[in-house]
């Protein structure tokens, strides 16, 4: 994990392992890899398989006798589906950006020390950590404010996570004073020490709490379910769309759209695949970052 | 080790780093300090609008709310919400099942992310520990409504497993989903497959910070694996499992909304009741804001007694708990 633990030296005290220890070890880690790696697998076999083949298994395909994408192409074709993609990658963009940016201002000055009043204010949030606004009041807040069925509904309510600011302050905390201390004497305000000093140094934390903040919106399907009630399905994201399919099975969803298909498994499994490849595929330049991003800020030994 | 919210940590900082002392006059500091102010001003103002003024909104609790009428005009009616509600059996099945719920997540799956912790840190192979590790955190990226879809397309009556079992035939000898009783043992399964991975990574860090002299003492002492795990690691990670269990008390009553959202199709509105799906169902969708708002109240001043109580307790074991 952290750098200087990677070493493959085994310790002198621990002693060989027994043959035995070792292959149960090697078993595990197989059964723990397959388990989290067919359900994926099984989900995009079943996606890409011709409609003959998962219909006569009942529904699933493991290994595609040749790959046949007209379930995308259905989903997108559909309409519902495309829009929804749009509305799931604007909020994910435009909710991100905004979250991020609010946090690390707000981060950045209660991490400042003897700033006059931030320590209320820091006590102010950290309640609502304890004690959030509940389901009911949030609802009560966004249809005063007029927010129903509006976009916005599904990221200004949400806007600010108390946990990923803890961290982002955290971090900020652990970078030296001397590095401030420079930065003033160069004539550097804070807005400047900020963008030029903190965030170049920052990376990290900003990435890790950059997923947690895109994962979120991405796969929010509740927001849309309470805010959004009178809107056309064009206006639905992905993952409330997605949970119509899947909750609904009698074809009662939300979208008022049936799914027209002799092998609605194969669509749905393309469905859940398009929910996927996202994060899937922003995993891999992340997690790098996970360690030091998400440890350094939230935990201090 | 506890997470820093106090900013006890600021406060230790030389008075160099800024260029106006603390006694300076308010004035001063306030032209000092009015860019950070500046930068301030929206979140505050979200905190402000979206969780002071809607907690504003409980107020609904003691009225006979009328969405089209509003706040303002529904009227009065003392508790006579609390009262709808505590003689409600529906609630007090949901707070039941949270409480149920709640328990067995305790006992099945907090240890489960400890043991995969201790399993990945025993690998001396750095790569399989790396590509293991990579692999097993990502289900926790996958939404809850996703991965019900998963389980169903693998346990459910047309699913995988059903195939594989009777052999490509169309009966449904295997369907977990359906029965009610599958309901809680499917909550516990689904949440170590989505969950388990990210779990360690907290305890992970903890036994990297393990000083290895330690292990190497007691080995030397003739410790095997039994020991030096109940003498070196777990005294090493007490305060984390600690930290962990506070947090934990705090969410007893929420028991993972959004994965119990996912299940109502499967099990059922009565199995799947917890209190949050009681308050948007009988809430929201039903239109009885007012007993949902008393319910949200119940569940929010619970959860922080429990999460003081749990710190509280903490404290006097001599643990450091959330806050000091």
């Amino acid at each position: 994990m952290s750098g200087t633990q990677q070493s493959t030296v085994r310790p002198a005290w621990l002693g060989r392992p027994h043959p035995a220890v070792s292959a149960a070890k090697a078993v595990a880690i197989a059964v723990i890899l397959l388990l989290v790696a067919i359900p994926f697998w099984l989900i995009i076999a079943t996606s890409i398989s011709p409609d003959a083949q998962v219909t006569a298994n009942g529904g699933w395909s493991l290994w595609p006798k040749s790959i046949d994408l007209h379930a995308y192409a259905d989903v997108l074709n559909g309409g519902v589906i495309g829009h929804a993609v749009l509305v799931s990658a604007t909020v994910t963009l435009l909710g991100t950006l905004l979250s991020l940016a609010s946090t690390i201002l707000l981060a950045y000055a209660l991490s400042r020390p003897n700033v006059l009043g931030a320590r209320p204010v820091l006590l102010a949030i950290l309640f609502t950590f304890l004690f959030p606004a509940g389901m009911i009041p949030s609802f009560l807040i966004v249809t005063d404010l007029k927010l129903t069925d509006h976009l916005a509904s599904l990221f200004l309510p949400v806007m600010i996570n108390v946990f990923n600011l803890v961290v982002m302050r955290g971090f900020f905390q652990g970078i030296p004073e001397e590095l401030y201390e420079a930065a003033r004497l160069d004539g550097a305000g804070e807005l400047r020490t900020l963008l030029r000093i903190v965030l170049p140094l920052s990376k990290a934390v900003i990435a890790v709490v950059g997923l947690y903040y895109a994962v979120a919106y991405w796969n929010d399907y509740f927001r849309a379910m309470l805010y959004l009630n009178n809107s056309s399905a064009d206006h639905l994201p992905l993952s409330t769309i997605l949970r119509d399919y899947l909750t609904s099975t009698n074809a009662q969803n939300q979208t008022g759209e049936a799914l027209l298909t002799n092998a609605p498994q194969k669509t749905i499994a393309a469905l859940i695949v398009m929910g996927v490849v996202p994060i899937a595929a922003a995993f891999p330049f992340l997690q790098r970052f996970f360690t030091k991003g998400v440890l350094t800020g939230a935990v201090k030994s | 080790m506890a997470v820093d919210v106090t900013g006890r940590a600021s406060r230790r900082r030389p008075a160099t780093a800024r260029p106006t002392p603390v006694r300076a006059s308010w004035r001063t500091r306030l032209n000092r300090d009015k860019v950070l102010w500046l930068m301030m001003a929206p979140g505050i103002a979200y905190f402000a609008v979206f969780q002071y003024a809607a907690q504003l909104g409980n107020v609904i609790a003691f009225k006979d709310y009328v969405p089209f009428i509003g706040i303002n005009g529904s009227a009065w009616v003392g508790l006579q919400n609390f009262t709808t509600l505590f003689h409600d059996p529906a609630f007090w099945h949901a707070v039941a099942n949270s409480l149920e719920l709640a328990g067995l997540q305790l006992v099945f799956f907090f240890p489960v992310p400890l043991a995969l912790a201790l399993l990945l840190h025993s690998l001396t192979r750095a790569w399989v520990r790396k590509l293991v590790v990579s692999v097993v955190y990502l289900p926790h990226f996958i939404s809850w409504v996703i991965v019900a879809g998963l389980f169903v397309q693998v346990l459910g009556p047309d699913g995988m497993v059903n195939g594989l079992v009777t052999g490509g035939g169309h009966q449904h000898l295997v369907n977990v989903f359906g029965d009610p009783a599958m309901f809680k043992p499917m909550m516990i399964v689904e949440l170590i497959w989505k969950d388990c991975g990210w779990g360690t990574i907290i305890f992970l860090a903890a036994l990297y910070q393990v000083d290895d002299s330690l292990y190497e003492a007691v080995s030397l002492d003739g410790a095997g694996w039994g020991r030096r795990h109940w003498h070196v690691t777990l005294p090493s990670i007490r305060p984390v499992i600690v930290l962990l269990l506070i947090l934990r008390v705090g969410d007893i009553l929420s028991v993972g909304f959004d994965q119990v959202m996912q299940q109502r199709a499967s099990f059922g509105p009565q199995a799947s009741e917890v209190i949050d799906t009681y308050i948007y169902y009988h809430g929201v969708q039903d239109g009885n804001f007012s007993t949902g708002a008393v319910a949200g109240l119940f569940k929010g001043v619970v959860a922080l007694i429990l999460v003081l109580a749990a710190n509280k307790i903490a404290h006097k074991l001599g643990e450091q708990g959330i806050y000091q």
